[in-house]
């Protein structure tokens, strides 16, 4: 395979699954002029005029979508590690004697493992968009027969829009839709708060099927999915398991450890100014970055501050925060847990919002980049502020990007991780596998101490008369070292065979994750 | 060597273990040292850790064995201690010691008056914990090889600990150990008198002669290992006699600095409940300051365990405070900051204290016998105490050394 340079220094391949790729070209150095994709014209005429679209399976909706072989089918991972449908379709598909399907998810949990008996026999040929867990170690090992393709949710929708990923057909899991597709995720027996990450989907997709779990008569208001969009509606006896859909992420950590760092963070933010009135910010999951606000909380009730507008996925912390008004909106991308789900249905102030108003690349601006904070997390960093959200130091394949990219582009960017987890130290000479250049990383804060980027004169600025512990990040690197028993031995990687490609927001080849050396 | 038996094994294994491994070693007649290695660590530091095990097998004298390693991320001085006991457990005889070079940023000693308002319990065996704990900032840290061990782990926790001593950064913290109940924790002794301890904790205190059989055994170690830092004694008053000894045995070693009272076991000693209000155990506080004040040193208090309530905590140690203790035991770091706050002297204390020690230094420029602050007499001991509360203050960072001048 034939490999080049990017300008981050990263060698990628030209060509992946026989398109044609455009190497990274650095930060805000791309932008494609050609025209966006279009899906065929559709008439209503064609659609009973009852309005009725609901089939008998999914068998027959994917029938008469039109699947064959080597088609892409998309799926969206709002119901999480409680998902039943996609397994259910890959089953169906399996069934019908389709081949080298392209699978095209929003994101894949452990409950896809179940998956990879179709890798394996070539039903799906390759996975575009994140290869979680046992699909990352079975794509490390160079079994999957394409290459895969990692991107952001915001990078997802570029990619659709680009015309680089056209969607066959998207199937999209609804908690309540009505006959017509109208659907939402924030009500319903498998409530998931919204389903968002599949709007571009029933855009651009040729043929979209809702499954739903509640089938309710016309209209299904207020509807986060169109039903003008929606080609098919296929009742199920049930979407998944309910426990599951909400994320397991959602409690605050008991870790001392992490509890200080989320304290750092809180620190931070009000020592370099950010926390001021009319101030916003994002939080993800995970159990330092759920701790950091509740930190922040104390802060902004003692200095009487309130926040404009708070991102996340959503959680019952930031659902108090809104209700306690210390902040006047969320803008919610995913919903982590059922508090969540409740105040976005309940309050007109718990606004859904999907990769389109967030993250896109080829949106009129974006959200993202109007963010004063985001706090995100990382496998691995390095000394020049360069981090890894997908593979571990041992090289293999384990996590997506999600939003992580997209929410680079805040105006102060935070990783919030700890220097070393058991004896594998986060702060690295170079990262395995490059995600988010060091450009847009501005603060790195661990247990060990704080590191600023310098190319941030002004945060620099901002809190060198503080208590914080501001350390160069080459010296928090050395005091791991120095615990860890030297520096970690680099993994012995074939790179020969790339197995999947990072790519940007803008949609060129960050970094290639090449097979495990047997 | 005087062999016991032909395989052994120490140290954890399982799902739940993090930062922690075990070995098994089964001696051969021939082969040479064969090693099974199994680390979620492998591809980083795989090499090392083999190189790790032939260097120690050589230092042990093991020729042919089967060396089995299972390991979830262990530092390599848990992987040294954890060896070492395999090692010990085939050879019981065995003396030599495996040692990794001492860090230098642990070389530091402490001073009899410093503050002592927190220290942190660390269970000995379960070394995850240590690594990272300085960085709460406790004043101290307690190695335990006392209640927090099983017996069948004892050898265990020796090893961990002296390890840890030369390798673990405190980061400041005051380097504390809590030996087993004498006689037994004498034996606890050759593990951490050579290694820089700072204090040693001393449970279940019931005499004076059970300090003075331990400052003579701290003693001769001390000479055999050429020892010069000081290293103290914090006995732990835990039982009605020890109670009613507490001056006795507050006064049996210019090296003890502290008496600690441990309300578990006396309340089980006395046949009552421990309760949150502590009203069963006023008398034994009471004494317990009163015993260590007579005899000059600080008086600390027991542990706070519900590591929930961070509310009561900070109420228990106002409580404390008032009744003359300086320190307060902590199973959680989380615990640390709540308890330097409360023991922090209040914006009140500081602002009169400042203004008492300021009428003090003028008269005294003055050359004048007696204080007086506005219409106020001041008599001696409210000098004293303002000067202490001061010196609090600077430690706590409340005020800084130009305090004069604002």
């Amino acid at each position: 395979m034939k490999l080049v340079k990017n300008a981050a220094g990263r060698f990628v391949p030209k060509e992946v699954n026989g398109e044609v790729q455009i190497p990274f070209k650095g930060v805000d150095k791309y932008k494609p002029s050609r025209v966006k994709a279009r899906s065929p014209i559709k008439s209503c005429i064609d659609y009973r005029s009852d309005g009725n679209k609901v089939l008998k399976d999914l068998k027959t909706a994917l029938k008469k979508a039109g699947l064959k072989d080597g088609m892409t089918i998309s799926t969206h991972h709002h119901l999480r590690n409680g998902d039943a449908v996609t397994n259910m379709l890959f089953d169906t598909i399996k069934a019908m004697g389709i081949k080298n399907i392209r699978w095209f998810p929003t994101a894949s949990f452990p409950v896809h493992s179940h998956l990879i008996k179709y890798l394996e026999d070539g039903t799906i040929h390759h996975i575009e968009g994140s290869m979680n867990g046992p699909l990352g170690k079975f794509t490390s090992e160079g079994k999957m027969k394409g290459i895969g393709v990692l991107r952001s949710h915001g990078g997802r929708y570029q990619a659709i829009q680009d015309g680089e990923v056209h969607i066959d057909i998207a199937v999209i899991l609804a908690p309540t839709a009505d006959p017509f597709g109208n659907a939402t995720g924030d009500r319903g027996k498998s409530a998931c708060g919204l389903i968002g990450f599949a709007l571009g989907d029933s855009e651009y997709a040729d043929k979209v099927i809702i499954v739903t779990d509640n089938l309710i008569p016309f209209p299904c208001v207020p509807w986060q999915i169109q039903g003008n969009n929606v080609d098919f509606v296929v009742e199920v006896e049930s979407l998944g398991d309910p426990k599951k859909i909400v994320s397991g992420t959602t409690e605050v950590t008991k870790s001392p450890d992490r509890l200080l760092i989320a304290e750092y963070v809180a620190d931070f933010i009000e020592a370099a100014g950010i926390m001021k009135d009319g101030f916003s910010l994002q939080a993800g999951a995970g159990g330092t970055n759920l701790a950091f606000v509740l930190f922040l909380k104390e802060k902004m009730k003692a200095a009487g501050i309130k926040a404009r507008f708070m991102r996340g996925g959503s959680t019952k912390y930031l659902v108090e925060m809104l209700e306690e008004g210390l902040t006047d909106y969320i803008l919610d991308g995913q919903t982590f847990d059922l508090e969540g789900v409740r105040s976005m249905r309940e309050n007109a102030n718990h606004v859904n919002t999907s990769p389109f108003t967030s993250y896109n690349f080829h949106g009129k601006g974006n959200f993202a980049s109007m963010v004063d904070t985001a706090v995100l997390g990382a496998t691995e960093v390095d000394i020049k502020f360069n981090a890894n959200v997908v593979t571990h130091s041992d090289g293999y394949l384990l996590h997506g990007i999600g939003g992580w990219q997209n929410c680079l582009y805040s105006k102060c960017t935070i990783l919030a991780i700890p220097s070393f987890r058991d004896r594998i130290p986060v702060i690295v000479d170079r990262v395995t596998t490059l995600c988010g250049p060091g450009e847009l990383i501005d603060v790195i804060i661990t247990e060990r101490g704080i590191a600023i980027n310098p190319l941030r004169k002004d945060l620099l600025k901002a809190v060198k008369d503080s208590e914080l512990p501001i350390k160069d990040i080459k010296q928090i690197k050395k005091e791991v070292d120095e615990i860890c028993g030297g520096a970690p031995v680099k993994p012995k990687l074939n790179k020969e065979k790339v197995v999947a490609i990072v790519k940007w927001v803008d949609g060129t080849v960050l970094d290639s994750i090449y097979e495990k050396a047997k | 060597m005087k062999q016991n038996i032909k395989k052994s094994s120490a140290g954890k294994r399982g799902d739940t273990v993090r930062s922690d491994c075990y070995f098994e070693i089964e001696l051969k007649n021939s082969g040479g040292i064969k090693i099974n290695l199994k680390s979620k660590v492998d591809t980083m530091y795989g090499e090392s850790i083999r190189q790790m095990i032939l260097d120690m097998s050589e230092f042990f004298g093991l020729k042919d064995a089967n060396i089995l390693l299972d390991d979830n991320g262990a530092l390599p001085f848990v992987l040294a201690a954890r060896f070492e006991l395999t090692v010990k457990r085939l050879f019981s005889d065995l003396k030599k010691e495996y040692l990794l070079p001492f860090n230098k940023k642990n070389l530091y000693s402490t001073k009899k008056d410093q503050l002592r308002r927190s220290r942190l319990y660390l269970p000995g065996n379960e070394p995850k914990f240590f690594v990272n704990a300085g960085l709460h900032s406790p004043d101290g840290i307690i190695l335990d090889l006392e209640d927090s061990v099983s017996p069948s782990e004892k050898d265990a926790a020796q090893l961990i600990v002296r390890n840890a001593l030369r390798s673990v950064d405190f980061y400041g913290a005051e380097r504390m150990v809590r030996i087993n109940q004498l006689p037994k924790g004498l034996d606890d002794l050759k593990f951490i008198v050579p290694n820089n301890v700072n204090v040693i904790l001393v449970p279940k205190c019931e005499s004076a002669e059970q300090i003075h059989k331990l400052e003579k055994e701290v003693d001769k170690l001390k000479k055999q290992y050429k020892v010069e830092n000081p290293i103290y004694f914090m006995p732990i008053i835990e039982s009605a006699l020890g109670v009613i000894k507490a001056y006795e045995i507050a006064s049996a070693s210019k090296n003890n600095y502290a008496l600690a009272i441990g309300l578990e076991d006396y309340t089980a000693d006395i046949g009552t409940q421990r309760t949150n209000e502590g009203r069963e155990s006023i008398f034994a506080r009471q004494m317990l300051v009163n015993a260590a004040k007579a005899a000059g040193i600080q008086a600390i208090d027991t542990v706070f365990s519900d590591v929930g309530d961070m509310e009561s905590l900070r109420q228990s140690v106002i409580e404390s405070k008032s009744l003359g203790f300086e320190g307060k035991g902590c199973i959680h770091p989380r615990q640390i900051k709540v308890v330097h706050e409360a023991f922090a002297p209040t914006t009140d204390e500081i602002e009169k204290a400042k203004k008492i020690v300021l009428a003090f230094e003028e008269a005294e420029k003055k050359g004048l016998g007696v204080v007086s602050l506005g219409s106020k007499m001041i008599d001696p001991p409210v000098v004293k105490r303002a000067v202490k509360i001061i010196n609090l203050a600077l430690l706590n960072k409340q005020i800084g050394k130009d305090w004069r001048k604002k």
